[in-house]
């Protein structure tokens, strides 16, 4: 019997995603654990491995095809014996990922029918929506199909229709760039309101259109442009800083990577990882996040490090930081920023921190302020550590290695005391970094 | 010279279709609006156009059903046609109409002013002259709306030009005071084939004359030769890829000369001929020249919102373009002054224009055709269902004809819907709906329709485009 390779899901709440790319073709065999496909959403490229094994029978979704519904049949398997020519469709079993064993035979009837309106016919006309607790998108069907087939987000576009209803060229036009489209909110704030800002497209008459590249917005930035406006537009954000000194947790870096065993490398940004993490427990009133519902108060420090990568800007998270050693940290850091710059972290890993680090340190960038990665309460902006001349306790005038650092803060959680605690406790670990031992 | 009583917001020249719905929406937006008009209220479309032949339509219709009395378990009956008296009920009900347009005017508080009118250069818009009518004078306002419609093609080197005896427009085919013995039908489009439909019905000898390869040449191919099939079954005869290349008259009746298909040439001798080649815009005697108005092939150059170029002057209907459609008109008015009210109304879009021929049978689509839908590269489905495969049409003894519906197989979106058949002129109106709401196959699958109607063969030839028509 064919096996049906389904489109699987990145993460819980993932409705569809693109088929980046197939590394296998009809007639190949594969087995368990061979990568055959790569499955990419917003932020994250990820591998689908065969977990049955059989001769790829027949591929029914192209790469690069974007839309594609979680479990729909994207590929058939033919098993050991059978001749993958004879498949023709998919094999007739409810569907469900391929690694289900089919023990249960479906109706007769509703898969037959099933079957063949699956891949043939079109997809199921739903909203991709991931907006569904503000209110109701208003569009057309044939909207929201074209929307899902090309992934956009409804949820993004302003509808020229009759009562902003969004209609086909809406979506045409957000597709070939020409946004007549307003940044609206995401998952984590109702909408309804509508959008908040201005269409943004350039003026043809200020800028001639043959004055520069433009260059379509992919997933990825179309995420963080969104997100980022909607933290500066709705957080209150306010900036606390503070100059800390380096001296203590250079040298006792020194001292750990001397006798650290082969291979382990702590670096500066691995321990204000642990410190920011361990300054979070101290001061919990900080680990909090804003909810319409009541304000969150995280029991453990998820700590989200932001990420350069080509095209954009992504945040691995490092959970339960406050448990783990410097070792642990490290090596998680390492594989986790080299996989982010491939595209291929897992949503849950960028998604849940509770605190964020951002370090320019590299740039030579004195101070900077950040914006909040909601729903996180704060973000630390971590500038360069450098020497300068410092006034010690006994009047004396010293050369110390000093950095600047500033917490922003989402005002409706966290207060200005409360902020002020958490960098001198922050401040505390980094100065004396044998606490971070206690 | 210019005082309170002839100045206007908005000035309309014409009251057809476009002309008389654009002044009442204009007064309903609140502007102070008249209409010129130098006949007829209701123009053309009321007077000549589409009433009138509705109203002969519907007498053929009965002849050929009290014809086919016998079928239906009635006596058999030998109807007469009273030619006289056809147009006697064909006038009265445009005449019905035009009045019913004399009191909407009324009741609206547009002032008509009778005559007929032309323009000249004035600020912020033309000035309107109106002469050889009561109204006679000037008169100023903020907007202009020329909708002054369009008339027959002739040409006149090849003799074809009425005389208003033998060699007929319209306007003649309507109002004949003998029943032809024979007639020639140049042109096959709407108006070719709704008088020869008419004629013909009625027992006269009827040929038409086509340039093209097929007759109804602005319909799906699949469709004009089914009406073609059905037209020929009834005794009609057509000569297509030929062309008329003179017309002589003689006291008794005219001698055509066609090149045909092949090359050949055929002289026909024919009690009377239709022309129904085409339109031309009345943009004549206007002073748009002057007004520095654009003009391309007889029709004023306007945008999405009727606007000419020219400060304070619009064109909407016919004389700014095809399709010639009253209902275009009416359509294109409404977003004119809409606009001119600072609404914000969408700009006039063609892309779903239903057409509807109303001869027997009838024939009615909208979007594009099989051959247009292809040349977009897009994948079809496409479904179709004959009428023989529906109750009611079996029980209305009306059994010949289709729906065919074209899709996007990749978006599902509904591309174009064409059918021929008894009743089609009300039935395509579910799709242009649809087409409006960007419907799906989705939506048109899930919809529930009435048993037993013409209206099913809409559901099943959508179920049809995808594998799934119930009843064939």
């Amino acid at each position: 019997m064919p096996i049906n390779i389904t489109m699987p899901a990145l993460s819980p709440t993932m409705e569809e995603g693109k088929l980046a790319k197939w590394n296998v073709k009809v007639g190949d065999t594969v087995e368990p654990g061979d990568i055959i496909a790569e499955i990419e959403t917003d932020k994250a490229t990820m591998e689908v491995e065969a977990v049955d094994e059989g001769t790829v029978a027949k591929i029914l979704v192209d790469a690069g095809s974007e839309g594609v519904k979680v479990n729909a049949v994207i590929a058939i398997l033919a098993e050991e014996g059978e001749d993958a020519k004879s498949i023709t469709g998919p094999a007739k079993q409810v569907a469900k990922p391929a690694d289900t064993k089919p023990s249960k035979p479906a109706p007769k009837e509703k898969e037959a029918s099933a079957t063949k309106a699956a891949p043939k016919a079109t997809p199921p006309s739903e909203t991709p929506s991931s907006d569904t607790k503000g209110g109701r998108i208003f569009a057309s069907p044939l909207a929201k199909r074209l929307a899902a087939k090309k992934n956009i987000d409804l949820s993004t576009l302003k509808g020229s229709g009759p009562r902003g209803r969004i209609v086909e060229k809406d979506v045409e036009a957000a597709e070939q760039g020409k946004i007549t489209a307003s940044i609206a909110s995401s998952a984590s704030v109702p909408a309804g309101d509508g959008s908040l800002i201005m269409p943004q497209v350039l003026d043809d008459r200020v800028y001639a259109p043959d004055s520069y590249e433009l260059k379509p917005l992919d997933g990825m930035r179309r995420t963080v442009a969104r997100r980022l406006t909607e933290s500066f537009m709705q957080v209150p954000h306010f900036p606390l800083n503070v100059d800390i000194r380096l001296d203590g947790l250079l040298a006792a870096r020194a001292g750990i990577n001397k006798s650290a065993p082969e291979g382990v490398k702590i670096s500066v940004n691995d321990m204000l990882i642990k410190a920011a993490a361990l300054a979070l427990m101290d001061e919990p009133d900080c680990n909090a996040s804003y909810s319409d519902n009541g304000i969150a108060y995280h029991k453990s420090a998820h700590i989200s490090v932001a990420v350069a990568i080509d095209g954009g800007l992504i945040t691995p998270v490092i959970r339960n930081a406050e448990r783990k050693g410097l070792a642990e940290i490290s090596r998680e850091m390492k594989d986790l920023a080299t996989r982010a710059k491939e595209r291929k972290l897992k949503p849950q890993e960028y998604m849940g921190g509770t605190f964020s680090i951002s370090n320019l340190g590299m740039f030579g960038i004195k101070s900077f302020g950040s914006i909040i990665n909601p729903p996180e309460g704060m973000i630390l902006s971590v500038g360069a550590g450098e020497k300068r001349p410092v006034v010690t306790d006994e009047n004396d005038l010293e050369i110390a290695t000093v950095m600047s650092v500033t917490l922003s803060c989402d005002h409706r959680v966290i207060g200005g005391a409360e902020g002020a605690k958490w960098i001198l406790a922050f401040k505390r670990y980094v100065e004396s970094p044998e606490s971070m031992l206690l | 010279m210019a005082n309170s009583a002839n100045q206007f917001d908005v000035i309309i020249i014409g009251s057809g279709p476009g002309g008389y719905a654009t002044a009442i929406r204009s007064s309903q937006l609140g502007m102070k609006t008249a209409i010129v008009e130098r006949d007829a209220l209701g123009g053309v479309c009321l007077n000549w156009g589409c009433i009138p032949t509705k109203a002969l339509l519907r007498t053929s219709e009965v002849f050929h059903l009290m014809e086919s009395a016998e079928a239906f378990g009635l006596g058999k009956v030998k109807p007469e046609a009273h030619i006289g008296k056809i147009v006697e009920r064909s006038r009265g009900v445009a005449k019905q109409l035009s009045n019913g347009v004399a009191f909407l005017m009324k009741k609206n508080k547009v002032t008509v002013i009778e005559g007929t009118g032309s323009l000249k250069p004035g600020k912020p818009a033309p000035q309107v002259v109106v002469k050889d009518g009561k109204g006679a004078g000037e008169y100023s306002a903020k907007h202009v709306i020329v909708a002054t419609g369009a008339r027959a093609r002739t040409i006149p080197a090849a003799g074809l030009e009425p005389d208003g005896e033998r060699i007929w427009t319209y306007r003649e085919a309507m109002t004949p005071k003998e029943m032809p013995k024979s007639l020639l039908v140049i042109g096959s489009g709407a108006i070719g084939i709704e008088f020869a439909s008419f004629y013909k019905t009625l027992g006269v000898d009827v040929t038409v004359v086509e340039a093209v390869d097929r007759i109804l040449p602005v319909e799906d191919v699949e469709i004009s030769t089914l009406a073609e099939q059905q037209f020929t079954k009834q005794g009609m005869k057509f000569l297509k890829g030929a062309q008329v290349k003179s017309l002589k008259k003689s006291a008794k009746d005219v001698t055509a000369t066609i090149s045909l298909k092949d090359g050949k040439t055929e002289t026909i001798k024919t009690d009377r001929v239709i022309l129904a080649v085409g339109i031309v815009g009345n943009v004549e005697n206007l002073g748009l020249e002057a007004l520095g108005a654009k003009i391309e092939k007889t029709h004023i150059v306007v945008d999405g919102f009727g606007r000419t170029g020219v400060p304070g002057l619009y064109a909407i209907g016919d004389i700014a373009g095809p399709p010639w459609l009253a209902h275009k008109a009416t359509h294109e008015g409404v977003i004119c002054v809409e606009n001119i009210a600072g609404q914000k109304p969408h700009a006039f879009k063609n892309d779903n224009i239903p057409g509807c021929t109303y001869s027997m049978p009838q024939i009615a689509s909208v979007g594009l055709t099989e051959e247009k839908a292809k040349a977009t590269g897009k994948k079809l489905k496409i479904g179709r269902f004959p009428y023989i495969g529906n109750g009611k049409a079996i029980a209305l003894g009306d059994s010949n004809g289709m729906i065919k519906t074209i899709f996007d197989a990749e978006s599902g979106a509904l591309l174009g819907a064409h059918m021929v058949g008894a009743e089609v002129t009300e039935l395509i109106q579910g799709f242009v709906i649809a087409r409006q709401a960007e419907l799906t196959e989705a939506e048109l699958m899930e919809t529930i329709f009435a048993h037993p109607t013409l209206s099913e063969m809409m559901h099943e030839s959508v179920l049809d485009a995808f594998d799934r028509a119930i009843h064939i």
